[in-house]
């Protein structure tokens, strides 16, 4: 049993959780997730580890409940337990001083850009972070980012706040400029958005890194689910990854992969909803 | 009661039937197949041994089951004694009794097969242990060890790990067990269905490890959480029983593709996750009903038996050879095809064939004819030239086998590797690291529950010296 030590929520379906889990706070490094399974019975889920503290023994999570298991587990107050966390999973990012290093993250894969961005500064690169969201109020972490970065950038798709467009956008500016094109690219968000990113750093040749996000069971590499194909070889997402150079992967495999159980998950979705809509009425 | 009676008398009985639920009911659940023995028809098995001196059967067993005595007992009706003298050789009989291909072991080598039928030891096994298991009460009662103040470490729930706890806490050593996954007996749960193995025998080896003072630790991944040098420093000594989970992959076109699994994910949404289970299970898993499952062996006949049970109208096996070069155990064969499994022989996968929006559609095979034997023996199969043609699918499952996991050997440098990436060991469990001992799959590569229970307690025998020394 793991306690929560707080649960916030940073916009609009976005908790940060934090637990206690000391042995991966511990033995975690930047780019590694944990899977979380509530209780008895529910799904295992995996979640990026966003941050962690040894001396307190936890780790922090940020959570986008986008569906019934991520809702079930945002739901645990503070003080309430998770089942089974286990981790830390996944391979390390590879940390190095690059130089000028851009950092982009879309919806909540601007949680899991935050340890990247972190272990960047703390290696000396000069960061410029852009992160998007649909309007103002799911951009997040845009202070914590700024603290970590030499330039933050945000867009909006409406322009309710910063750039209006996509990331490519500010991203493409930065890369016909001399001055300012980075030596690496961190990209983590909707599969479409990593996709954009590595189409534009692919021609100049920039080292570009994505954080991939398939489904996964085990996160063990005992299972194949999470496989993706990365160049001419299938790799193991959650050991052989999640991060893989952006030019080789095979985005729409992976986009039509993570489509597999639409339906069922639909289906559960709205039976939770019904679920929910009746004990509202009790 | 004894058991004298004359070898002609012996002779005349037949061998059992073990009682069944009928095929076309259990092909719809996940009930356990095969019921168990009666009473009666236990001793009447029983009293069909011959009780031979040269002891061939006991020559069958990778680990030595005292056959004929235990066979005796339960003729004799001391079912407490005939429960001591099989868990004194086997620590998990219930499992073993239900899983072991006894047809190329014990039963095969048993003298009553040269002429008929051989005993059926496995089903008398699991009478046995079944027994011990609903009469706790009348086991005859085991010494509590004295505690030696040593502490062992365990890596891996399934039947290698769970055999070494529960026989180094026997000895009075301090044992726990960590387990990378939430739950714990390894391949026993997450690849096992219950039609087979039901989840409470499991339950109950488990609980028998925890009176026994052995500690489980799960969600606990070692070379991750923790590596073996950790453990190294913490314990007095560790066991490496992490098995082989780690999925083959076919190499043809169209892998990818959704629909497409290999075993291990579709039996652990099953089986681990309970997808299509229940009602409303958490964790998703796809029904279609046509099922192509690849390959020959256990895994093969579980996975198909399964999709069969999740409303597969035809389920079916695709195997490069021939069915006598299957290595499912035959009654696994057996079952699969009264419950209407579609067996395609001398067929081999060429490609994974999609629908416009990537979803499987066919597989595309070729038709195989059997040449010499190979290394192994087996008949090698070859291909018949433009005997290619589609076999319709909504979902294609790959069974053809699993490799060591690198997972935890990644982080032990140390630790010596075959070219196969598994662990050597010598003939104790030893590894390259003193102290540290491994056994079962991680081992041998994918083999058996006997075979890993047998390492298991091999290497808790070492490890015990190991301690004293
Ligand atoms: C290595 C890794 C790290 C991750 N880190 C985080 C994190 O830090 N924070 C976070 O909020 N999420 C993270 N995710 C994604 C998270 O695991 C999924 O959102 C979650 O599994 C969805 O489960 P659900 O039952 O709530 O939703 P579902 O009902 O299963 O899905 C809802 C919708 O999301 C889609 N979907 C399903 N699985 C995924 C997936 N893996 N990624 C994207 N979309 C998916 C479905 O197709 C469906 O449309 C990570 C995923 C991976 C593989
Ligand atoms: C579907 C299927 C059907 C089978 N049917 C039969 C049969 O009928 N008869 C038979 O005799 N054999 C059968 N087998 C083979 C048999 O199950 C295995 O040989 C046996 O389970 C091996 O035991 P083990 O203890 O070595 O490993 P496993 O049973 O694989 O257990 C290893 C355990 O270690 C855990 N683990 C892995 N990595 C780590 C890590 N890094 N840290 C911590 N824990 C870890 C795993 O999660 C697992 O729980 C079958 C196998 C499969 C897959
Ligand atoms: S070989 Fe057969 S008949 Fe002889 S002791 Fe063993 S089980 Fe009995
Ligand atoms: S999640 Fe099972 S192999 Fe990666």
């Amino acid at each position: 049993m793991f306690e929560v030590v707080s649960n916030e929520i940073l916009a609009e379906n976005l908790h940060k959780m934090v637990l206690v889990a000391p042995r991966i706070a511990r033995a975690r490094k930047a780019g590694q997730f944990v899977i979380v399974r509530l209780d008895q019975g529910e799904e295992r889920i995996p979640l990026t580890i966003g941050d962690a503290d040894q001396a307190a023994g936890t780790i922090t999570l940020f959570i986008q409940a986008i569906g019934a298991s991520t809702r079930k587990i945002v739901a645990t107050p503070a003080g309430g337990f998770i089942r089974d966390v286990a981790g830390p999973l996944g391979k390390e990012t590879h940390i190095t001083n690059w130089g000028r290093v851009v950092c982009v993250g879309g919806g909540v894969g601007t949680a899991v850009l935050f340890p990247l961005v972190k272990a960047l500064a703390e290696a000396g690169n000069e960061i410029t972070t852009i992160i998007g969201g649909r309007s103002e109020k799911y951009v997040i972490l845009a202070d914590e980012l700024g603290a970590l970065s030499k330039n933050l950038i945000i867009t909006t798709e409406d322009g309710s706040q910063g750039y209006k467009g996509f990331v490519t956008g500010p991203l493409s500016e930065m890369l016909a400029d001399p001055e300012r094109v980075p030596q690496a690219v961190f990209a983590v968000g909707p599969v479409p958005m990593m996709k954009a990113v590595a189409n534009i750093t692919r021609e100049p040749g920039i080292e570009t890194i994505v954080s991939l996000n398939p489904i996964m069971i085990d996160g063990t590499g005992m299972c194949g689910g999470c496989r993706v194909q990365v160049g001419n070889q299938t790799k193991f997402a959650c050991v052989d990854g999640p991060e893989f150079d952006a030019h080789l992967v095979d985005f729409d495999g992976l986009s039509d992969r993570l489509t597999s159980y639409r339906k069922e998950e639909a289906a559960r979705h709205a039976a939770e909803g019904c679920k929910l809509a009746k004990e509202v009425a009790k | 009661m004894s058991n004298d009676l004359s070898p002609k008398e012996r002779m005349a009985i037949d061998r059992v039937h073990m009682p069944e639920l009928p095929a076309d009911e259990r092909n719809k659940n996940f009930e356990e197949v095969n019921l168990g023995l009666s009473e009666d028809q236990a001793l009447s098995e029983a009293k069909r041994c011959l009780q031979c001196k040269t002891r061939n059967c006991v020559a069958g067993c990778p680990v030595g089951v005292s056959i004929p005595e235990f066979i005796d007992a339960l003729a004799c009706e001391d079912m407490p004694r005939a429960a001591q003298i099989l868990r004194g050789d086997n620590a998990l009989p219930a499992v073993c009794g239900r899983v072991c291909p006894q047809e190329t072991q014990c039963e095969a080598l048993c003298i009553r097969g040269k002429k008929g039928d051989a005993v059926a030891i496995g089903y008398l096994e699991r009478y046995v242990a079944d027994w011990a298991m609903q009469h706790p009460d009348r086991l005859l009662s085991e010494p509590t060890p004295e505690p030696t103040g040593k502490s062992v470490a365990v890596v891996g729930c399934g039947p290698a790990g769970l055999t070494a706890a529960g026989e180094l806490a026997r000895q009075g050593h301090k044992v726990t067990i960590f387990e990378a996954l939430h739950d714990t007996g390894g391949v026993l749960r997450y690849g096992i269905p219950e039609f087979r193995l039901p989840k409470e025998i499991i339950d109950r080896e488990v609980a028998v490890l925890a009176q026994l003072g052995v500690t489980i630790e799960c969600n606990v991944i070692i070379g991750k959480t923790l590596t073996i040098a950790e453990l190294r420093s913490e314990f007095d000594a560790v066991f490496i029983a992490n098995g082989a989970g780690l999925p083959t992959m076919l190499n043809i076109p169209g892998e990818n593709l959704k629909g497409v699994y290999a075993a291990n994910e579709f039996l652990t949404r099953v089986n681990l996750m309970e997808a299509g289970r229940r009602e409303d299970s958490a964790t998703p898993i796809l029904q279609r009903d046509e099922v192509a499952v690849i390959g020959g062996g256990n895994t093969a006949m579980d996975c198909v038996r399964t999709a069969k049970r999740l409303g597969a109208k035809r389920a079916m096996i695709i195997y490069r050879r021939g069915e006598a070069e299957m290595p499912a155990r035959v009654e696994e064969i057996k079952h699969a095809k009264e419950e209407g499994v579609e067996f395609i022989m001398l067929t081999a996968p060429l490609e994974i064939v999609a629908t416009e929006d990537g979803w499987v559609k066919a597989l595309r095979c070729q038709r195989m004819e059997l040449g010499p034997a190979d290394d192994s023996g087996r008949r090698r199969p070859q291909a018949i030239p433009g005997s290619e043609y589609d076999i319709p699918a909504g979902i294609v499952i790959n069974a053809v086998g699993t490799n060591a996991n690198p997972l935890l050997t990644a982080t032990a440098p140390d630790l010596k590797l075959n070219k196969w990436g598994n662990v050597v060991a010598d003939e104790n469990g030893e590894t390259s690291i003193p102290g540290v001992f491994a056994g079962g799959d991680i081992v041998r590569g994918g083999a058996t529950v006997i075979l890993a229970m047998g390492d298991g307690k091999q290497a808790a025998a070492s490890i015990d010296a190991y301690l004293k020394r």
